[in-house]
């Protein structure tokens, strides 16, 4: 049995991020070491996980994530996902991370060109790596959606390629777990609503786990992602190793 | 020397362009109605030095590959001139 470990996750904070001190707030309810670092430092420390969070970086001026995508700690995280840490990007983390290149793809303007924030069904595609590990396939959840750049696109080949080799992780459906049309909120190809990179531990997608981790703000199925990474953590020996 | 290149940003052939689709139901609202299609893009003036013509446009080259434009869905065109006039904030 290992002690009960305290999960220490990085939360990327850029100028213009909104999301960070929700994902802060989540995990230390959990009981979680969560430490905020601004775009200008360059190590990461010895976090267990990197969180980019949702928000505008840089005012998203150009591209969004086209600017936060050279940051200084943007190459700590570049290099811990080369290392296999597990990072996951939400929303305008999400968009950094196809920017940066650690995802394929690109967040363009919702179809309808309108903001959207509401909830949000997703089917869940594949129940596993750090972040789905605890879901399982064909599972729907309900999370917050809150953006004006979410229609993910990719070519043709991208696009079969993701499906074939199993990244697609979630997709915009109807409560009945249906992905359709009417479903997606943004126009996104395919319904995509989150990826992962070829090895798995990299997770964009464009929903809020961190706005739905209590039940007192309508929704808790965010926590399942929390959830699965404290148990994804706890299974690795070396993260284990660093705790002891 | 001083150079002023005028890039050009726009979205590749078969990239959806709500934006464009938009001002372009616009224009036909307004009574344009031969209006088929806009596509909507970005125009960068961008001022810097180079020591010549093939060093500026290698320049501009490398902007455009790493920064101004993504190409996943973008594709970046430019017109490059020495420039004499000293260029002013926020024209």
């Amino acid at each position: 049995m290992t002690v009960a470990a305290r999960p220490r996750i990085a939360v990327a904070v850029f100028p213009g991020t909104w999301s960070e001190r929700d994902f802060a707030d989540a995990g230390a309810d959990l009981g979680w070491q969560m430490r905020l670092l601004w775009h200008t430092e360059r190590s990461l420390g010895d976090a267990d996980a990197v969180v980019l969070p949702g928000g505008f970086a840089h005012g998203d001026h150009l591209r969004t994530g086209a600017i936060a995508r050279f940051s200084p700690l943007m190459a700590a995280v570049e290099e811990f996902a080369r290392r296999g840490g597990p990072v996951l990007g939400s929303c305008n983390g999400f968009q950094i991370l196809t920017e940066a290149g650690l995802l394929p793809g690109v967040l363009m303007r919702n179809d309808h060109l309108e903001f959207r924030c509401d909830w949000q069904w997703l089917r869940v595609e594949h129940g596993s790596g750090p972040f789905l590990g605890s879901l399982a396939a064909g599972e729907v959840i309900r999370l917050p959606i809150s953006h004006g750049e979410g229609r993910f696109v990719a070519d043709e080949a991208t696009l079969d390629k993701l499906e074939s080799s199993g990244r697609v992780m979630l997709r915009y459906a109807d409560s009945g777990g249906a992905v359709t049309d009417a479903a997606n909120p943004n126009g996104s190809l395919r319904g995509i609503a989150g990826i992962v990179n070829e090895r798995g531990n990299v997770l964009g997608m464009m929903p809020h786990p961190e706005r739905a981790a209590d039940p007192e703000v309508g929704g808790s199925d965010g926590l399942m992602l929390f959830h699965s990474l404290e148990a994804w953590l706890a299974a690795q020996p070396a993260a284990a190793e660093r705790r002891l | 020397m001083r150079w002023l290149a005028e890039v050009h940003v726009t979205l590749k052939p078969g990239i959806a362009d709500p934006e464009g689709q938009t001002v372009a139901g616009g224009l036909r609202s307004l009574g344009f109605e031969t209006v088929s299609q806009v596509r909507a893009g970005k125009l960068m003036r961008v001022a810097f030095e180079a020591d010549d013509h093939a060093a500026a446009d290698a320049a501009v080259s490398a902007m455009c590959g790493r920064l101004l434009a993504n190409p996943v869905m973008e594709t970046a065109s430019w017109d490059l001139r020495a420039d004499q006039e000293p260029e002013k904030e926020d024209m």
